[in-house]
């Protein structure tokens, strides 16, 4: 691949990558959230076009337009979200798409021996008449990684292949690569674990803000290197000066000992004014966190104290009522009514304030308080009827805020409070930020873009296998020590 | 461009203006009888039923739900409020409002038992309604004896045929616009209604914004049994007797006509009861024009069925439009 350019509104995802592959070699590709790794592989799969660039396969040059194309030169991907049918069988799963046919029927018999043959070709053993959804995630890998290898694929790419196994599996996992290799596939391994890089890679590229910054064998790249390379920039200085928090600062939120799906037992304070940030890699747990705390979902475990006062949640309810709000991670898919107005929506969570006589809402009331912030919070839209589906993101998200502006929470969460939005609403979001901790707010903020943490935090809890594993004052957080911490690099 | 309200009005006037020279035509075409009072009147008196079952189902439709219990449900809140009518001492007013009292209790628990899967183990509310349908269907031929129960009282009759204070209006029209406005003040002006919409928009959005989801949509499977046992209630006064052929099946499917025509998305989350009302109207209105043209019944049907599959087919280019704006 040389020279692949790509951009969407906004952003330059990718700014002239070249990236080579040989023959029988793993090269690892490593870099932060975001930094562009999965556009380059989209790309390289046909599921993206790219802007520029061009890609050569046995240094031929190729056209990938499709997913199809792709395939027929013998690109497989294995994506993190596997795409295996969960009520087909592994065999059928394997076969989907190429399914032998005898007579015009579905030949159940030889689509079962393909799918044997690549298993023991593997070495691996798996049930071939269960249904898929019954396999362990491992499992499920193995039958992706076997439905590539049965379409003949030569590049194989995967993405964050061992995020999901346990060790023993990933030592199964890198015999089936070493395997793969000695058959001569090239195999492009996307990971944020530095510790198993020098045993399985051969190359590494290391990717940083739609660059490949650097390329060397694993074995002439310490990890000390490669997180550099990572991060390597000097930290944004857009962010606005935070007001110190006094040390004897009641605390308003207490957490301990939390469990539940994804969190294994975590336990933080948060004073009033303070900005607390977690940081982390995808899939680490600080989203799980956030959502356990404001009951989103229900946690098996643990007590949560606000301002003092121990809370049992039941459901999101019980959450806004004792004064925590969430304002979720997924703008579109859990934060707003897409097909509700700007009105409407900002009111949806504190409706009772606008009810008089106890029955009928009061559009005027209505009206006016989503007029007041859409003025205060310069939310760029015609109106307060404007559906919200026609705002840009930037504006979404101000109207998210608003609806939870208008209760009185003494505890806001934000799960990553800028992603997808442009710079100038980011700056808007950030002062809101410290408005609302000058006013007294505790704020918990996840956020996968580590200038922001560094930036918009007083404090900075590192996650790590749904467990917090440093925590950083403002002033020791170095961008290398923090991804070192989350990467379990400085264990 | 994003259409303004103002194109949008354009747009309305428009539709008006080529409804009202179909009408004229159709007026001419059947000898002046299209657009009489009394026509009018009539088309009003059929739609009734229909209009009030579709109310419901609208409710339950906004939430992505569907309730294909209610033609049933008709059958069975008729058959056991007529039985319950003859056993009752009263006479008069209190007769009509205990009988009344006793239907919508008895619909209303029939819509909580519909809900109760689907809230409590997320079943899909076709299959859940369509048991109901079934079983409503069983009891009410099972309470009667598979024949009407009549009623001993005639206090019933002037809800069921007579007309309002003179004004030629039959009384089931005024029971349905009555219906109409407590209804659409429900859905439009309060909590409950807003929290419908929000639920069918975006279910996850609205819980976390602290909606309590599972009575929300406990709650419109209620209304629309309650809607059902109203249509229940005027048969019975309207026939002097509960009986368990009055659901035929087809009840269920004229009122989601009504529903979609109204422009109530079947995905949920956008419609209104004023616009189920109008959905009913106008397949009143082109049944009754069809007949005055003298129309083949069965003709009738395939045309009701390209309405609706127009309807349907311009929800969905309207949703790929707002897609792309």
């Amino acid at each position: 691949m040389r020279d692949i350019g790509k951009s969407f509104p906004g952003v330059r995802a990718l700014d002239g990558v070249t990236f080579d592959l040989r023959e029988g070699e793993v090269h690892a590709l490593v870099g932060e959230n975001g930094a562009g790794k999965s556009t380059l592989m989209k790309i390289l799969a046909g599921a993206q076009p790219a802007d520029s660039g061009i890609i050569a396969v046995d240094g031929n040059v190729v056209a990938i337009d499709s997913p199809a194309a792709a395939e027929k030169l013998g690109i497989g991907m294995i994506y993190q979200e596997f795409n295996l049918v969960p009520s087909l069988t592994p065999a059928q799963n394997i076969a989907l798409g190429y399914e032998p046919v005898s007579n015009g029927l579905l030949d159940e018999r030889a689509t079962r021996e393909r799918a044997k043959k690549v298993f023991d070709e593997l070495g691996i053993t798996i049930p071939l008449d269960i249904e898929t959804a019954l396999l362990s995630v491992a499992q499920q890998q193995m039958v992706e990684i076997s439905k590539v290898l049965s379409r003949s694929a030569r590049i194989i790419v995967m993405d964050e292949p061992s995020a999901a196994l346990t060790n023993r599996e990933i030592d199964r996992l890198f015999d089936i690569i070493q395997t793969l290799k000695a058959r001569g596939a090239g195999i492009v391994y996307i990971s944020h674990r530095m510790e198993e890089l020098p045993r399985i890679a051969d190359r590494i590229t290391v990717i940083r803000d739609g660059k490949a910054i650097e390329t060397r064998d694993a074995k002439d790249f310490p990890p000390d290197d490669i997180i550099r390379a990572m991060v390597g920039r000097t930290l944004d200085t857009h962010f606005p000066d935070l007001p110190p928090v006094a040390p004897d600062a009641p605390f308003k939120l207490q957490v301990r000992d939390l469990q539940g799906h994804g969190v294994n037992g975590v336990s933080f304070d948060v004073r009033a004014g303070e900005i607390v940030g977690l940081a982390g890699l995808v899939g680490a747990g600080r989203t799980e966190i956030a959502r356990a705390i404001a009951c989103a979902d229900v946690p098996r475990s643990g007590t949560i104290s606000v301002a003092g006062n121990p809370q049992k949640f039941r459901s999101p309810i019980d959450a806004i009522l004792a004064g925590v709000a969430l304002i979720t991670e997924d703008r579109k898919g859990q934060g707003l009514v897409l097909g509700m107005s700007v009105r409407e929506n900002m009111t949806l969570a504190h409706l009772a304030q606008f009810v008089n006589g106890g029955m009928l809402i009061d559009r005027k009331k209505e009206t006016a308080t989503a007029l007041r912030f859409i003025q205060e919070l310069r939310i760029r839209t015609p109106g307060a009827e404007q559906e919200v589906r026609n705002l840009s993101g930037g504006n979404q998200q101000k109207v998210v805020l608003a609806k939870w502006l208008l209760g009185d929470a003494k505890v806001l969460i934000f799960d990553e409070p800028t992603r997808g939005i442009d710079i100038g609403a980011k700056a808007e979001i950030y002062a809101l930020m410290v408005n609302l901790a000058k006013a007294g707010a505790a704020i918990v903020m996840v956020s996968s873009e580590l200038p922001e943490v560094l930036g918009m935090s007083h404090r900075i809890l590192v996650v790590n296998g749904g467990r917090i594993v440093r925590e950083f004052a403002r002033a020791e957080a170095t961008p290398d020590a923090v991804i070192a911490a989350a990467t379990g690099a400085a264990a | 461009m994003k259409p303004t309200t103002r194109t949008f009005a354009i747009r309305g006037l428009i539709a008006i203006a080529v409804l009202v020279v179909i009408a004229v035509l159709i007026n001419v075409a059947s000898g002046n009888h299209f657009l009489r009072t009394g026509n009018i009147v009539s088309v009003l008196r059929q739609i009734t039923y229909n209009c009030i079952l579709g109310i419901g189902e609208t409710f339950v439709i906004i939430t992505a739900g569907i309730d294909l219990s209610i033609g049933s449900l008709v059958s069975l809140t008729g058959v056991l409020m007529a039985i319950i009518a003859n056993a009752l001492p009263f006479h008069g007013f209190a007769l009509i409002a205990v009988t009344l009292i006793a239907g919508l209790a008895i619909g209303a628990a029939a819509g909580y038992i519909n809900a109760l899967p689907v809230v409590k183990l997320n079943l899909p509310p076709f299959i859940t309604t369509l048991a109901m349908m079934q079983v409503a269907l069983g009891l009410s031929y099972i309470a009667s004896n598979g024949r009407p129960v009549e009623l001993n009282s005639s206090d019933f009759q002037g809800t069921g045929v007579g007309t309002f204070l003179h004004s030629g209006l039959p009384n089931p029209v005024i029971w349905m616009f009555v219906v109409l406005g407590l209804t659409s003040t429900l859905l439009m002006r309060t909590r409950f209604g807003r929290y419908v919409f929000a639920l069918g928009g975006n279910e996850e959005a609205a819980r976390l914004a602290g909606v309590r989801v599972g009575q929300v949509k406990t709650w419109v499977y209620v209304i629309s049994g309650m809607c059902a046992a109203v249509v229940g209630f005027l048969y019975m006064a309207q026939f002097s007797s509960g009986s368990p052929q009055t659901g035929t099946g087809t009840e269920m499917l004229y009122a989601i006509a009504a529903v979609v025509v109204g422009g109530t998305s079947l995905m949920g989350g956008r419609g209104s009861i004023v616009g189920t009302f109008f959905g009913a109207l106008l397949i009143g209105l082109l049944n009754n024009a069809m007949n005055l043209l003298g129309i083949n019944s069965y003709l009738q049907w395939v045309v009701l069925g390209g309405v609706i599959l127009l309807a349907v087919i311009v929800d969905e280019l309207r949703k790929r439009y707002l897609k792309k704006a």
